[in-house]
């Protein structure tokens, strides 16, 4: 994308304290891992630990990643992103059960095309919640966020209970696809297969995501958007057309993460999106509002942080988020990579 | 004097509890460089901003180009060919001197030959096309402003106190550009508070007090008559220089 003729630019070159200081919040994630390392000792147990709070990380950070530019965008709180998660799960595991027969077949074609049209239907179902959500809840009250606090948790309770209503009021148990079941052994470590994807398909959506955002003008105005709004829309763009879009993006992959989740856990409950809001709120906060590289460096840290500590201590993991976002505010108090500026 | 390109009749604007423009009345007329000058807080920059819409008139009429675009979003008056330069200088920091053009290119990629053009005139934002806009000085900030507005044509220039807090060797590469603008025919409404440069580019002047307009006519004449500029602006132009 460069519209620029020749030339020859000059820069002057940052010290190494001021690159390193740049570069810190990424520097977390490799850092956590080796502090992992010497904590836990084995190397087998540390490698199983490190790939299961690497996958967590990446399912936290889909499910993230659309609230983070909601906020940024619109400076609109979502409490209801819940719904979505918890919609995506129920959706796409009824799908999951309904091709039963792919899914039990030993065959990773049938396999993976259940779970692509799991997903599938589970996003275009979040989408178009989001796409209603926005409509009939959020839009009414802009600007004002106690209200929103209040209308967006009175939208997620709402859901929940037609959840209950659609699916019934007990936790649906499940089993993963046949080719998704069990584990690989590398270096004496056990390594659940579903996880191993998990990490991998976290990763492609992230770089998706990154280049759509760095090499796309959608991305240009839904990062400028989330910087200024006000410019945005004085250089001629409709910054209201983007934020549905981007709300009804967020929606979609906040049911892709549902749908994961209940993979990941084998169980899914109409309140599994609340509960996981804590987690994804937090990873909000401390990759900085608005920043899709902060929400992923954030969920990454959440993931392995709980992880190592639920094997280390196992009463401190409830505790350890928590303790880590008070860590990571009190070095940056906006969070590691904010886009918005407090307001 | 010209035909108006842009008209105010009778335009009050409110920021929450206060009443910042009480009956503007002020005509733009096109290809020309039109001063707003006034003391602070008269409401120069909330006049800019009813003008793009980040502050919507309660009562009054703005005719642009032949139509009221008071009920006109801000997307759509900037799409009409309205540019506008605010005074905080509103880049995104976050993104590259080169997004920002990119950005600001409405209709498609940035015009190579407009491009050069402003890398003649601002030549810093050729050396830091690829850096990041926040890492740039307070006056490469204010030029790539300006460029941003000046990448494609526009109708009507709206530019918000260009030369704010700039040392004086930007300050007279910011009154080059503009100049260039002008010659080049564009239609520029600008708020200035540095007389010399105001003096050098304007062609016509409104001066605001209290929310209105209280004084309309050439720069020719203000510049000259010392007794109307301490009557209207409470000081001299000469002695502000």
């Amino acid at each position: 994308m460069t519209a620029a003729p020749d030339h020859t630019p000059t820069f002057a070159r940052l010290s190494v304290g001021e690159q390193l200081a740049k570069m810190m919040p990424v520097l977390l994630v490799p850092l956590l891992v080796v502090l992992g390392f010497l904590a836990i000792g084995a190397p087998s147990s540390w490698l199983t630990l490190t790939v299961s709070g690497l996958a967590m990380g990446m399912m936290i950070f889909i499910m993230a990643s659309g609230l983070t530019l909601v906020f940024g965008l619109m400076d609109v709180i979502n409490f209801g992103h819940g719904a979505f998660i918890s919609v995506g799960a129920f959706v796409g595991i009824s799908v999951l059960l309904a091709l039963a027969g792919w899914t039990e077949a030993p065959s990773l074609i049938l396999n993976v095309l259940a779970v692509m049209l799991a997903v599938i239907a589970a996003m275009i179902v979040t989408g178009a919640l989001g796409w209603g959500f926005e409509r009939i809840i959020v839009r009414p009250v802009y600007g004002a966020h106690l209200k929103q606090i209040l209308v967006t948790v009175g939208g997620l309770i709402v859901i929940e209970q037609l959840i209950h209503v659609v699916w019934g009021p007990e936790e649906i148990f499940l089993t993963r696809p046949e080719m998704l079941k069990g584990a690989v052994t590398f270096a004496g470590a056990a390594i659940e297969k579903y996880r191993l994807l998990a990490v991998v398909f976290g990763l492609i959506l992230f770089v998706a995501m990154r280049l759509v955002f760095r090499r796309t003008k959608v991305g240009l105005i839904v990062r400028a958007g989330v910087e200024n709004g006000e410019m945005v829309e004085a250089l001629g763009y409709r910054l209201r057309v983007v934020f549905i879009g981007v709300f009804i993006a967020g929606s979609a992959l906040a049911g892709l993460g549902g749908v994961m989740w209940g993979l990941y856990q084998e169980v899914i409950t109409a309140g599994m999106g609340e509960e996981m809001m804590i987690l994804v709120f937090i990873v909000v906060i401390i990759g900085g509002l608005g920043s899709v590289e902060g929400a992923f460096i954030g969920a990454l840290l959440v993931g392995l942080l709980q992880n190592y500590v639920a094997f280390l201590a196992p009463k401190l993991a409830l505790v350890s988020n928590i303790g880590l976002m008070t860590a990571i505010l009190m070095w940056r108090p906006q969070g590691m990579m904010p886009v918005v500026k407090a307001k | 004097m010209s035909e108006p390109l842009l008209t105010l009749s009778g335009v009050y604007t409110d920021i929450d509890q206060y009443h910042i423009l009480q009956g503007v009345d002020l005509t733009v007329p096109r290809g020309a460089v039109t001063m707003l000058l006034g003391r602070n807080g008269v409401g120069k920059t909330t006049t800019l901003r009813t003008i793009i819409g980040h502050w919507k008139a309660k009562a009054g009429s703005i005719m642009y180009d032949g139509q009221d675009i008071v009920a006109m979003a801000t997307p759509a008056r900037a799409r009409a060919g309205i540019g506008f330069v605010p005074e905080d200088m509103g880049i995104f920091a976050d993104l590259t001197v080169e997004e920002n053009m990119i950005l600001a290119a409405v209709s498609g990629a940035p015009d190579p030959a407009r491009l050069d053009w402003l890398f003649g005139v601002f030549p810093p934002l050729k050396t830091f096309w690829n850096s990041q806009a926040g890492t740039l000085s307070g006056g490469q900030k204010q030029m790539l402003s300006i460029a941003r507005a000046m990448i494609e044509d526009r109708k009507l220039y709206l530019i918000d106190e260009p030369t704010k807090g700039l040392a004086p060797a930007i300050v007279s590469t910011m009154a080059g550009a503009l100049r260039d603008l002008k010659e080049q025919g564009a239609t520029i409404l600008l708020v200035e508070q540095n007389f010399a440069v105001a003096k050098a580019l304007g062609d016509h002047v409104a001066v605001m007090e209290d929310g209105k307009i209280i004084w309309t006519g050439d720069m020719a004449t203000l510049s000259t008559d010392a007794a109307l500029q301490e009557r209207l602006m409470g000081l001299s132009m000469e002695a502000a220089q």
